[in-house]
């Protein structure tokens, strides 16, 4: 291989691995919670993190994780607290991180070239220094992510119900969001800021078509996360174009190849999916109803596939244009 | 009154005088609540009455504005054997935003018994799959939840407490929207479990195939317990308790009852200067 005799090069596919790696690893919970575009507004809010860095001189990708952590663990308390308007408070965020960034960059006397660098990442650039810290960075999420997968699955499945098993769900919940934060500093030099997000989701999004669980679901996206980010790297390398794009479009043409897979495969399982078990019972007739006329083996319930419609205290179903409604051990007319 | 029968076998659940407010509106007011050590008590009353906030405060979900909860002896907020209870908390599906197995939801339920950073062991993966087989779902123990019907998500999420062998089951409207068939796989489920001498608080609003099972019933109507004692036998019954006065065969005619007065909940100095 030509392309590992370069230095540079070799440190960008050893981070891309990693970021391929815990990005989708973190991804996965937040699509469980559906909080997909949180990845998003952390990369807006970590903007002011890198801004801090240039303008005072220090590493920005520290200054970066720092603020992304703090800016994480402020969503996820405005989150917890569930008021109407968090929504809105969370956008004053991400907005807020933004602007702040671009203004302090300029104060900084940086120009555009070098916002550019990580808002849509600069892999090749990357010193070694940094590999080593996304590699331990991107090492530590990965084994959180996988390690921890039976508590942080229960408490992104349903929080009241981890909460009664004895699980610190705030804890977890915290947890979850720095681990975020970690990967979105991470990735920021391989995909920027702006599209970091898309290598959390994109790889979730496709696996989960294909998937039936949440262990599979996990580790297909971890894998199509590394696929896609070193051959997205790889592919820069002979092609002149920039590496992030690059990545998140070859994880978005997995998805585009995944997804009408998945749909045939959902409707098959729905057409193998048999009406339920029908004993038969026909019979007896009160004075005061009438009893379905026809034979009628057949019971209704949730997967019947007849039209269930609430009627006061039962529910009828619409069978052959008139509605059916259990009585015991029979169907009346309704 | 049950209590006579029971009062030998220890408490589990003890609520006193316990008071909740959520958003400055009185949702519990005053109740004195005692759960025996086999009891299957079955807690009825219509919507907004106050049975499914109830459970969530004595589940420590909710916090209580006056009073204090005991589980199995120990004060709430010092209760850590979590493993000995088991909730099936009010909900839908039992899907979320990434699938998931049957397996893995009801593996979840093992949690509490399990050791941090340890694999499965071969008696977690047992009561797994007896949990599973409980609620007739062996067949279908990796398949996806979302392809399950209403009612037998419902079923996995009875499966993931009965998978924690919990001595104290607490289920809030397991059987709301469940099909016929579901709810008589759920009913048989519950009664083994009872024969083992487990104790269970089962919020209701319609008991179906599950009545067989109650011996004791608490109606609950504006946030106060309005009857405790022997099950009532007919639906009838229990509205006179619930105030529902008559059948509504049309729900659009159904009242809610959602408790109209808006004031902040009593105040102990309050309680004494009428008493």
């Amino acid at each position: 291989m030509t392309l590992l005799e370069y230095p540079f090069m070799v440190r960008a596919l050893l981070g891309a691995v990693f970021t391929g790696l815990a990005a989708p690893a973190v991804g996965t919970y937040l699509v469980q919670r559906r909080l997909a575009l949180m990845g998003d507004g952390i990369g807006h809010i970590a903007v002011t993190g890198v801004a801090l860095g240039l303008l005072t001189g220090t590493s920005p990708t520290l200054t970066a994780v720092i603020v992304a952590i703090v800016g994480a663990v402020v969503i996820e308390v405005i989150r917890e607290q569930g008021r109407a308007g968090g929504d809105v408070a969370l956008a004053l965020l991400f907005y807020g991180g933004i602007a702040g960034g671009v203004m302090l960059i300029g104060l900084a006397g940086q120009g555009a070239f070098v916002l550019q660098s990580y808002l849509f990442g600069s892999i090749t650039t990357i010193s070694s220094s940094d590999v080593w810290v996304t590699v331990v960075l991107a090492a530590v999420v990965v084994v959180l992510a996988v390690g921890l997968s039976p508590q942080l699955f229960a408490v992104a499945q349903d929080q009241e119900f981890a909460k009664v098993a004895g699980l610190n769900v705030r804890f977890y919940n915290l947890l979850v969001a720095v681990m975020a934060a970690v990967t979105v500093t991470v990735a920021m030099r391989t995909v920027g800021l702006l599209l970091v997000s898309a290598l959390m989701v994109v790889p979730v999004a496709t696996s989960q078509q294909l998937t039936r669980g949440f262990r599979t679901t996990l580790f297909a996206a971890m894998g199509i996360g590394i696929v896609a980010s070193l051959s997205g790297v790889v592919f820069s390398a002979y092609v002149d174009v920039a590496p992030g794009a690059t990545i998140v479009l070859i994880a978005l043409a997995g998805f585009a190849v995944a997804w009408p897979v998945g749909v045939l495969v959902r409707r098959r399982q729905r057409l193998r999916a048999p009406f339920l078990a029908a004993p038969a019972r026909v019979g007896q007739t009160d004075a005061d109803h009438t009893v379905v006329p026809e034979d009628h083996a057949h019971e209704h319930g949730d997967a019947c596939g007849h039209l269930a419609v609430p009627h006061g205290d039962h529910v009828d179903y619409v069978h052959d244009g008139h509605r059916h409604a259990p009585h015991g051990s029979h169907y009346d007319e309704h | 009154m049950t209590e006579n029968l029971t009062a030998d076998s220890p408490v589990i659940v003890e609520m006193r005088d316990g008071c909740v407010t959520l958003g400055g509106r009185p949702i519990l007011r005053g109740i004195d609540l005692t759960v025996h050590k086999g009891e299957v008590l079955a807690l009825l009353g219509a919507n907004g009455s106050g049975k499914s906030t109830l459970v969530r405060a004595l589940m420590g979900l909710v916090p209580l504005s006056r009073g204090e909860v005991t589980l199995f002896g120990t004060p709430l907020s010092r209760f850590r054997r979590w493993q000995q209870v088991g909730f099936v908390p009010q909900r839908v599906t039992a899907t979320s935003g990434v699938p998931a197995s049957v397996w893995e939801v009801v593996a979840s339920g093992r949690l509490s018994r399990r050791r941090f950073l340890r694999p499965l062991r071969k008696a977690d993966r047992a009561a797994v799959r007896d949990a599973i087989a409980a609620v007739g779902l062996s067949g279908r123990a990796q398949d996806g939840c979302a392809t399950l019907s209403g009612g037998q998500q419902q079923r996995v999420l009875i499966a993931r407490a009965l998978a924690g062998e919990p001595d104290m089951l607490v289920l809030d409207e397991p059987t709301a929207g469940v099909d016929l068939q579901s709810q008589q796989a759920f009913a048989d489920a519950l009664s083994a479990l009872v024969d083992q001498g487990a104790t269970i608080i089962l919020v209701a609003h319609e008991l179906g195939p599950l009545a067989p099972l109650i011996d004791r019933t608490v109606v609950m109507r504006d946030g106060r317990v309005a009857y405790d004692g022997p099950p009532l036998v007919s639906a009838q019954d229990i509205d006179l308790y619930a105030d529902h006065g008559h059948h509504h065969h049309d729900q659009a005619a159904a009242t809610d009852h959602t408790p109209v007065v808006a004031s902040p909940i009593d105040r102990p100095s309050n309680r004494e200067q009428r008493a």
